[in-house]
């Protein structure tokens, strides 16, 4: 019991994943920077954001739904450090086995905070927060389709594994599935799932700054808008590992190499395309993507 | 230094709010993000909404429509925030000093923190000006009207 608390709190939880996820909001910002040719902030400066925002006064709308709007930002939180609890500890540790069917059970933790933002900014009573609330929801409906689509071809290739444990066993016995065609095309559909759900910028509509002014996030201040910003970093550190999880053998701390591959495929993807609308988006999750994902599933029943 | 003293000057995000320019101040400020001076080494970011912000930038000469607008801004943003009047028309009225429109000055309705004039100020003037700030707000300079 009091293991499983210190993983859940502690290691690979919720304060380990924190600190990775802060590093790498760092390498985003900084070559971010170096993209556009600038210096870039210091490395503790997303630990300085957090910190600051943790001191400041929290500001609760007066027409607001007050206790979903405390309640939210922790639903997404509490959700995403679970997954991340349970990805690492499947990685790292072989004695923890997961249970059956834990790949069923991440792909519906890993919509909550997706959900909690949309119950926040709906809970917040202020006209830009609602549009973001209904562009965040348009965009789940359209990247979710694709990426439980994608989520097959590793479970029809392994011959009906439900276990993430399992998964990773056969890759290590019969080699990565994204060394197969069908392993890769899934593989990219699923990177552009994660751009989307991790909000960056071609699909990052419901939060535009310029346009609706953080949308989703407009009436968040102080420590809840701080846990929806480490409910984002955490997401930034789970979903590539559950990717590299699913496809490309599993991952210990010698082949972290592998997240940083797939850290900088995503920070290149945010920084050389426009943001794009939300009816383009879902055009182009429940076209292209969704034909890519189907052909991806009838190649792997095929065996390729 | 202490912690918090640290975190809240090392992290400022600034909150952008035109009262009537002639946008020649607001595109100076625009040039502080740009790759030549890069703010953003120093934790600076602009931010679009109030109540993201620790700083509140105000440039233009306050006129009567944009009084209660203001005092609604500075109301919903978090404290502690400061507040930076920037151009000569924020700081001192400008040419707009014995016009029917805007007879009140930027410091007699909110509580400016640090004025940074100029018409426009140069993108260094600014720089300078959030130097002073950060000295002021950790106590090495000492100002005459606290």
């Amino acid at each position: 019991m009091l293991k499983y608390l210190f993983n859940f709190i502690v290691f690979p939880g919720f304060l380990f994943t924190v600190i990775v996820g802060l590093l790498a909001c760092w390498i985003d910002r900084k070559v971010t920077a170096r993209i556009q040719w600038r210096a870039g902030p210091p490395w503790y400066q997303p630990f300085i954001d957090i910190v600051k925002l943790s001191i400041k006064e929290i500001t609760v709308p007066r027409a607001g739904s007050k206790g979903l709007f405390f309640l939210s930002p922790l639903i997404g939180l509490s959700a995403v450090t679970l997954v991340s609890t349970l990805v690492w500890l499947v990685n790292i540790d072989p004695a923890s086995k997961g249970f059956s069917g834990d790949v069923i059970v991440i792909v519906y933790l890993l919509t909550l905070p997706a959900i909690a933002v949309m119950l926040g900014a709906s809970a917040s009573a202020n006209p830009l927060a609602s549009l973001g609330a209904s562009r965040e929801m348009k965009m789940v409906l359209a990247y979710e389709l694709p990426f439980v689509i994608c989520l097959t071809v590793p479970i029809i290739k392994s011959h009906g594994l439900l276990r993430l444990s399992d998964i990773i066993n056969y890759q290590a016995v019969n080699g990565s599935f994204a060394a197969s065609l069908s392993g890769i095309i899934a593989f990219i559909v699923m990177i552009f799932c994660m751009q989307a759900k991790l909000g960056l910028v071609p699909f990052d509509a419901s939060e535009a700054e310029t346009e609706i002014m953080a949308g989703t996030y407009i009436e968040y201040s102080g420590m809840l808008l701080a846990i929806f910003k480490i409910t984002k970093t955490m997401l930034m550190v789970t979903l590539p590992l559950f990717l590299i999880t699913l496809f490309w053998q599993g991952f210990n701390f010698l082949s972290l190499w592998k997240y940083v591959i797939i850290l900088v495929v995503i920070i290149l993807i945010r920084n050389t395309n426009p943001r794009v609308r939300i009816d383009q988006a879902v055009r182009f999750f429940w076209g292209k993507m969704t034909l890519m994902a189907i052909l991806a599933v009838l190649l792997a029943v095929k065996g390729f | 230094m202490n912690l918090k003293l640290k975190a809240l000057t090392k992290s400022i995000w600034v909150y952008h709010m035109s009262t009537g320019s002639c946008n020649n101040c607001d595109i100076e400020i625009l040039d502080l993000p740009t790759p030549r001076f890069d703010i953003e080494r120093f934790g600076i970011t602009l931010v679009g909404s109030i109540r993201h912000a620790d700083a509140i930038l105000v440039t233009g000469s306050l006129n009567l429509k944009t009084i209660p607008r203001i005092k609604a801004i500075y109301e919903q943003a978090p404290k502690p925030c400061v507040v930076i009047a920037i151009g000569a028309c924020s700081c001192g009225q400008g040419i707009f000093r014995n016009g029917p429109n805007c007879p009140n000055p930027v410091d007699s309705v909110l509580p400016v923190d640090i004025y940074i004039p100029g018409c426009p100020p140069k993108p260094e003037a600014m720089i300078a000006g959030i130097v002073k700030l950060i000295e002021k707000l950790k106590g090495n300079i000492t100002t005459s009207t606290s």
